[in-house]
């Protein structure tokens, strides 16, 4: 209950959350990654959009991820409660009340799509309602408890903002855009499984089946060197297939040269106790300049591209 | 989230949370009105422009 009961008159009324707490629940660290991913894909596509309807397109696409928090930390609390590094969030420190943070995320989602479906039309929209759907359902009440392969299919759900962002340029789907979602979505189990490298006591502590507490650390090193392997070409294709310029293809191959030589360390080892994980943060934290680098690099490509520059 | 000032009673704290919230509501509710209000004005130019 949100911080205690106090008694006025004859009724107990309990403490509301504070608005800070239904902040949090957006999970806002994530949402910069969505946010900027979604508006690469949108900056990147081939055409033009009012200014007003694109910063509406990227704020829904912000407030529908931050809905898909909530309704994940609403179905998560006793999950979240038994780790360390998400015991202090404000289902499971008894900030919040469950039913205020499902009511929260639905109303976030449902609000998201319907203004999207209004300011930038059905596809878009019908997109942004898949990967809330996704997030909030398919990852986290289905897959995340079941199997190991749970990031890897869950990946997705963060690998559509961009493609959000394109169609509601160009209004149809076709091959640059999934490119970009197939990007995110390879990127992520490298991502997460380095992260669950060093984290991993947690969610063995909890029962979640992450890889490295299911298969293994072998497997999972061994797996993250397989996916930044696969990464590597897949990143350069947009400029194989004329989607994108020299410069992006060249900047996805040096970037994706040195996340596959960190993986390559990350992948190849075994850890000792006490060795502190450092290839497998430095991993993780590369991969996170990573993303960045590379969607940033595809605005710029386009933007030189326009002016006749290349 | 920040934490409540330890002087101030359960009925002070409600009674902050509350106005904070309302203001927070009020606020977006503001940002929602000129949002809809921009959306309409820049659709109904686009389809005067053919462009929808």
């Amino acid at each position: 209950m949100g911080g205690g009961k106090i008694m006025e008159s004859t009724n107990t009324l309990s403490l509301p959350a504070d608005w800070r707490d239904f902040f949090a629940l957006t999970k806002p660290r994530v949402m910069t990654l969505v946010i900027f991913t979604g508006l690469c894909g949108l900056l990147a596509a081939p055409g033009t959009i009012h200014p007003v309807l694109a910063f509406t397109a990227i704020l829904c696409i912000a407030v529908g991820a931050g809905g898909a928090a909530a309704l994940n930390q609403w179905w998560e609390a006793d999950i979240d409660a038994g780790m360390k590094r998400t015991a202090n969030r404000p289902l499971p420190s008894g900030r919040m009340e469950r039913s205020s943070a499902r009511d929260f995320g639905f109303a976030l989602s449902g609000g998201s799509v319907m203004v999207m479906g209004l300011a930038n039309g059905v596809l878009p929209a019908a997109i942004l309602a898949l990967s809330i759907f996704y997030y909030a359902w398919i990852y986290t009440v289905w897959l995340k408890p079941r199997t190991p392969q749970n990031i890897v299919i869950g990946g997705g759900a963060g690998a559509f903002p961009p493609l959000i962002g394109w169609v509601a340029v160009t209004g149809h789907i076709t091959l640059m855009p999934v490119l970009l979602f197939l990007i995110i979505f390879m990127w992520t189990p490298p991502h997460f499984w380095a992260l669950a490298l060093f984290v991993q006591t947690d969610y063995a502590k909890v029962g979640i089946p992450m890889m490295p507490v299911v298969a293994g650390e072998r497997a999972t090193r061994r797996q993250i060197l397989a996916y930044a392997a696969l990464l590597l070409p897949l990143a350069a294709t947009p400029w194989f297939i004329g989607g994108a310029g020299a410069i992006y293809g060249v900047s996805a191959l040096v970037l994706g040269g040195i996340f596959l030589a960190l993986s390559i360390k990350v992948g190849l080892r075994t850890s000792v106790p006490g060795d502190g994980m450092v290839p497998e943060k430095r991993l993780f934290a590369f991969s996170i300049i990573y993303l960045f680098a590379l969607f940033a690099v595809l605005v710029a490509d386009r933007f030189v591209t326009l002016q006749g520059w290349q | 989230m920040m934490a409540d000032d330890p002087q101030k009673t359960d009925l002070e704290i409600f009674r902050a949370r509350q106005k904070a919230r309302n203001r927070v509501m009020g606020l977006v509710l503001v940002a929602l009105a000129v949002l809809f209000f921009a959306i309409t004005i820049v659709k109904m130019g686009l389809h005067s422009a053919g462009q929808m």
